[in-house]
């Protein structure tokens, strides 16, 4: 704890406990933060910066342990409580509500009796201030995620915070929009204002941070100055071993051979919060692996339907497989041709979480037990015939189950992702299709997931990768375009195009790029 | 002519009322299919009240604490203890139907006093018009105050945007510091005191007297009322008055013998309920943001 | 203040406690509100829960009884496994029973008992149209099942009440609402036992119960249809994932639960009643759905509660006879019972934790 420095202490929290059930989340946890500091909190997924910070906002009450804030020990039992002591935050997934207003949002979040036309007022001010715009009239689901990020950080400043919490801020955001973000808030530090920052990515906090604490299963190991670290020590402390690097094969096997081919594609919204795809085209070729990244929300969703089969195409040949049609064919004919889908939703889309793994493998592995001859069997094909198949994925996958045969929601995260990519890849698809594969994943499950899309697309295999993860485009990409509002921008070489200009591109801004030459 | 809109409005004014506390529950995100459950309880409550102390106002207010007893054990169960909430009202209806019949059995074949029009000084002499709008019962004026109440009360009132935001997305409800299931209850139990009073009503002006089920399915239709009216408070009205139209249109066919059988022409209102929602839904699945986002999912709290 | 805390493990035993836990928790809360409204609870008690095991065909009778409620909560079961929410089995199986009906009386002179069978096929068609209307409703108007499915179950007891009032009365029914009565290959008989004659209304649409279950369970637990229903019913964009159409699901589940109520009338009609009449069901479709529940949504449990629930049905009915409580008291037990299992399912995946209130909220 440094208070060498002699400025003033605003948060400090002593020995925070707090555990779900038998799971430990925070365990004497010592953290504090300075006046004006933007104290960073690093860790893994799971490691407990969320339920820590939950504490401090008082969604969560901690099972024991103390927080004093100006000296003064307070026990927040609620947010309306955290917000009366000036604490401000910005949640990861948002907390805003869609069928509202921007200015219905703000008001209900306020304490003060205030009337709504008020609040309007106060909008505009602010965002002139703090270069944060948004139409108070508009309702939330019609706003980006950033503008959508921009009504949270307007809802706290409303209140004149003294500590501002943001949880995970940029993974929403395009490169561009995090330098402003940044911008604003060593505006915030500067004026005062303390910044509780969290995120797993070591850059930012090196860039933006003045301290640093790291998390590592509940417990605090360590409180360090931002500014004199690296990313490297900073990644090896939160991990906690040496990290692997991915085995990257230089000599590619890349071909100029079509794999898989989308023509012209359009497709309608079907509800109202959906996005609609417009005239998209994309190729990708065997050997290489296909890079799409986008914020989410932008028609991923709507994408990986379209390509997974789950929807069919309004015409087969907007569709080809070696150059033959396969538009109206529907996820398990797309299956028995060799193309297989990984969606980003784990549990309940790529799993049902109440099933056993077996049941879950029978999932996508039914129709292969379908044709015998004999009646009777076809008639009794129940979940029983793929026990084998389902030893072997957990086998050939280094699934790691509490028991035999456990439930698809007693695995973790990163082990049931690793189970989904096995049963995709145990049909020895010739396409494979990831949305999000690392996402909310640990380091190591990460980067067993991405060195298995490696070696696909080096065993000849064509590879499509949706991502939101920027630096995980960039590093197995070999190809890259980028989806914006349902468009699909035109297809970039890896070599041919900047972190800076797939940011532009993300936010919707066009730019200035000699077009690929056309590979035949 | 004036006579059948006055029974008109007369047969809507259940449906109305059932269906706007139904509204307010579904805006916090609460699926309550006990409402027919809860407007017997009222039924029940106001014929033994007014049995007893002889006076028809007593009646309303034993409906609505009938009805409001209903939706708390409807709460319990739902928001507490988070059971499903479409086998809970369904539940919750099963048990009224068994309830009321049982505490209704001795009241059978006793009549009570009807609930006394109250004309408003000079607008109620206005030709037809002031005898329709002017002329009514105290329920009748309470459930156009209470539907112009709530209009506002969603639209402009903080409570009432917190209300919607419950039901919009609890999980951010709860995050912002608001307490979601407190709220639900709350909503609830206005929607049961709603459906109490619309089932009392029904007792106290259309028939007298005590019979097994005798809300006929109102509930149901009420509850469909809501659909129908795509959560929007003012167009309640306009439905109720259509169901209340049609009710009185076939017992008017009844009394005057047209040539087609009673039970065809009883079969009417729900008849009626399935076009209307077939008619609706289908603009409801392209446009779902009208429907409260939270509506039928338990609130397990945070983690 | 209480609060529920995550199972790391779902407890198996619970399957069973859960639902004895129920019935104690429910006679007790019954017995609580008949203390209230002045009836004898002892006695109560005895007539509702004892009295329909007091003689051997009165055992037998709750088998009759039982017999409706399982057949019914057997279709429900497969709706409810795969989150259809059809409440209008009481309509479905008035239709059954009435196009059956219809074409037992359009042959008045049939013997053979081969009649059955077509009579049963015609029951379970009648009960699968009525639902039918929910179910295409549904899956092509995304029109909410509940309501409709509800709201034809009042169209159908409307409609039978015309036909027996109107088209089918007998003539010589001295102005009763009654059809001629069914011809003798329409009829389901008594099972005569050798040296005791009939067991009460004991009949062999209990030969149909026993075929039943066991095809059930082998439906739910062995093969691909159960296995599509139940990914349905847990996660509706898995079965999208594995390419099931939550259409043809949501179709086949109303048409199987209405054609199942439907059979379930003719059943009744032709063991029970033997001619058509406005009130054929009691209730049946809307007691099946408790039934449907306290089975755990499992052939087998169903089996159980369809017959505890008809005991109950007949002790109610003991109870009206001789103590004069109103028979729809059987309503307030599935009610509270209802209740009960809802709130075991919820204790199933969490447990419960009690926690000092340290805090008041403020609006």
């Amino acid at each position: 704890m440094d208070q060498g420095n002699g400025s003033e202490i605003l948060l400090k929290a002593t020995k925070i406990n707090k555990s779900f059930g038998n799971f430990i989340a925070n365990k004497d946890i010592d953290i504090s933060i300075t006046k004006g500091q933007i104290h960073a909190l690093l860790g893994e997924n799971g490691a407990g910066k969320s339920t820590l910070v939950k504490i401090f906002y008082g969604v969560l009450q901690p099972d024991s342990g103390s927080i004093e804030i100006n000296n003064h020990k307070m026990v927040i039992t609620s947010p309306n409580i955290a917000r009366k002591n000036g604490i401000g935050m910005v949640f990861q997934h948002f907390s805003l509500f869609p069928a509202l207003t921007v200015a219905e949002n703000i008001l209900i979040a306020l304490d003060n009796k205030i009337k709504l036309n008020k609040v309007v007022d106060q909008i505009t001010n602010l965002s002139k201030e703090w270069e944060l715009f948004v139409d108070p009239f508009k309702l939330v689901s019609e706003l980006s995620v950033g503008e959508k990020q921009r009504v949270e950080i307007i809802r706290c400043l409303m209140q004149n915070p003294n500590l501002l919490i943001m949880d995970e801020p940029t993974s929403v955001l395009t490169p561009q929009e995090i330098i402003n973000l940044f911008r604003i808030l060593k505006r915030l530090a500067s004026s005062g204002c303390s910044i509780l920052y969290i995120s797993h990515k070591l850059e930012e906090i090196i860039e933006l941070a003045d301290e640093v604490t790291i998390l590592k299963s509940g417990k605090s190991i360590a409180t360090i100055d931002a500014k004199k670290t690296t990313t490297k020590f900073l990644a090896e402390t939160m991990v906690g071993k040496k990290i692997t690097e991915l085995r990257k094969n230089i000599k590619k096997r890349s071909t100029t051979n079509i794999a898989f081919e989308l023509k012209n594609l359009n497709k309608q919204k079907d509800h109202e919060f959906g996005i609609s795809l417009k005239n998209i085209n994309l190729q990708v070729n065997y050997g290489e692996i296909l890079g799409v990244a986008g914020i989410a929300g932008n028609g991923q969703v709507e994408l990986m339907e379209i390509l997974s089969g789950e929807i069919n195409c309004e015409y087969n040949n907007q569709i080809l497989l070696d150059n033959s049609p396969i538009g109206k064919t529907n996820i398990n004919e797309r299956r028995k041709l060799g193309i297989e889908t990984v969606p980003e939703e784990r549990t309940f889309h790529a799993t049902v979480p109440n099933l056993t793994l077996n049941e879950n493998t029978f999932l996508t592995y039914f129709f292969k037990y379908n044709n015998t001859k004999s009646w009777i069997s076809n008639l009794l094909n129940n979940p029983q015939n793929s026990l084998d198949e389902c030893e072997k994925i957990i086998k050939t996958n280094d699934v790691r189950c509490p028991e035999t045969n456990p439930l698809a929601s007693q695995l973790s995260g990163g082990n049931l992702q690793k189970f989904i990519l096995g049963r995709s890849l145990a049909n020895k698809p010739k396409v494979a299709i990831f949305s999000q594969p690392t996402w909310g994943v640990d380091i190591g499950a990460a980067t067993t997931i991405r060195q298995k899309l490696l070696d696909l697309s080096q065993s000849g295999k064509a590879v499509i990768l949706i991502s939101q993860d920027l630096e995980e485009i960039f590093e197995l990409s070999d190809k890259i375009a980028v989806i914006n509002q349902g468009v699909l921008s035109q297809i970039f070489r890896v070599n041919d195009i900047t972190a800076a200009d797939v940011g532009l591109l993300m936010g919707g801004k066009s730019i200035k790029k000699k077009k690929m030459e056309t590979v035949k | 002519m004036e006579a059948l809109i006055l029974t008109i409005i007369a047969t809507s004014i259940p449906l109305l009322l059932a269906a706007t506390g139904e509204l307010i529950a579904e805006k916090s995100g609460v699926l309550n299919l006990g409402v027919e459950g809860m407007m017997l309880s009222g039924a029940v409550g106001a014929l033994g009240t007014v049995l007893w102390l002889e006076n028809p106002y007593y009646g309303i207010v034993a409906g609505a604490l009938s009805g409001m007893l209903m939706a708390s054990i409807f709460s319990i169960f739902t928001i507490n203890f988070m059971t499903n909430q479409v086998a809970t009202g369904l539940g919750l209806t099963i048990f009224a139907t068994g309830l009321t019949g049982l505490a209704g059995a001795p009241l059978v074949g006793k009549t009570i006093p009807s609930l006394p029009k109250i004309e408003i000084f000079l607008l109620s002499d206005i030709p037809i018009f002031g005898s329709i709008l002017f002329k009514q019962d105290f329920v009748a004026y309470l459930s156009i105050a209470i539907i112009i109440f709530i209009s506002f009360f969603l639209k402009y009132s903080k409570s009432g945007i917190i209300l919607r935001a419950v039901g919009d997305d609890h999980q951010s409800a709860h995050s912002v510091g608001y307490p979601v299931k407190k709220i639900r209850w709350y909503a609830t139990c206005f929607g049961g005191m709603c459906a109490g009073i619309g089932g009392a009503y029904i007792p106290l002006v259309l028939t007298p007297h005590w019979s097994e089920g005798m809300t006929a399915g109102r509930g149901w239709i009420a509850l469909a009322l809501v659909v129908f009216a795509s959560w929007i408070p003012w167009r309640i009205i306009v439905g109720a008055l259509i169901f209340g139209g049609i009710t009185i249109a076939q017992l008017v066919g009844q009394a005057r013998g047209w040539p087609i059988p009673s039970q065809l022409l009883s079969m009417m209102p729900y008849i009626a309920t399935i076009i209307a929602l077939t008619m609706i839904s289908g603009r409801l699945s392209k446009n779902n943001s009208v429907v409260p986002s939270s509506l039928g999912r338990p609130f397990f709290g945070s983690q | 203040m209480i609060t529920f805390v995550p199972r790391e493990k779902i407890s198996k035993n619970w399957i069973f406690i859960a639902p004895i836990l129920s019935i104690v928790f429910t006679i007790f809360f019954g017995l609580l509100i008949f203390t209230f409204l002045g009836y004898n609870p002892i006695e109560t008690l005895y007539q509702i829960f004892v009295s329909p095991f007091s003689r051997i065909d009165r055992i037998s009778d709750i088998l009759v009884k039982a017999c409706p409620l399982i057949i019914i909560g057997t279709g429900l079961m497969l709706c409810f496994k795969s989150n259809v929410w059809n409440i209008g089995a009481e309509g479905q199986f008035i239709m059954g029973a009435l196009l059956a009906g219809f074409i037992a009386l359009s042959f008045p002179n049939i013997e053979t008992k081969f009649f059955l069978l077509i009579t049963l096929i015609t029951g379970f068609i009648g009960g699968a149209l009525w639902a039918f209307i929910p179910a295409i409703l549904k899956t092509k108007l995304n029109v909410n099942e509940i309501l409709v499915s509800l709201m034809l179950v009042y169209v159908a007891m409307l409609f039978i009440d015309f036909i027996v009032r109107g088209p089918l009365r007998d003539p010589m029914s001295f102005g009763f609402p009654l059809s001629k009565p069914y011809p003798e290959g329409a009829l389901i008989n008594k099972i005569p036992f050798p040296g005791i004659g009939f067991l009460g209304q004991l009949h062999y649409g209990i030969l149909f119960v026993v075929l039943l279950i066991p095809v059930a369970w082998i439906f739910v637990n062995k093969t691909l249809g159960g296995f599509k229903i139940n990914v349905l019913g847990s996660a509706p964009q898995a079965a999208k994932f594995a390419g099931f159409s939550q259409n043809s699901i949501t179709l086949t589940v109303l048409l199987l639960s209405g054609g199942l109520a439907g059979v379930a009338g003719v059943i009744e009609v032709s063991a029970n009643i033997g001619q058509l009449q406005p009130e054929v069901s009691f209730g049946y479709g809307f007691t099946a759905i408790i039934v449907a529940f306290l089975g755990r949504l499992n052939p087998l449990g169903i089996l159980f509660a369809g017959i505890i629930i008809a005991t109950v049905k007949l002790g109610a009915d003991n109870a009206q006879m001789t103590m004069g409580i109103p028979k729809v008291v059987t309503g307030l037990f599935e009610g509270i019972l209802l209740f009960f299992l809802l709130t075991g399912e919820t204790l199933q995946k969490y447990k419960i934790k009690w926690s000092e209130r340290k805090y008041k909220w403020k609006l």
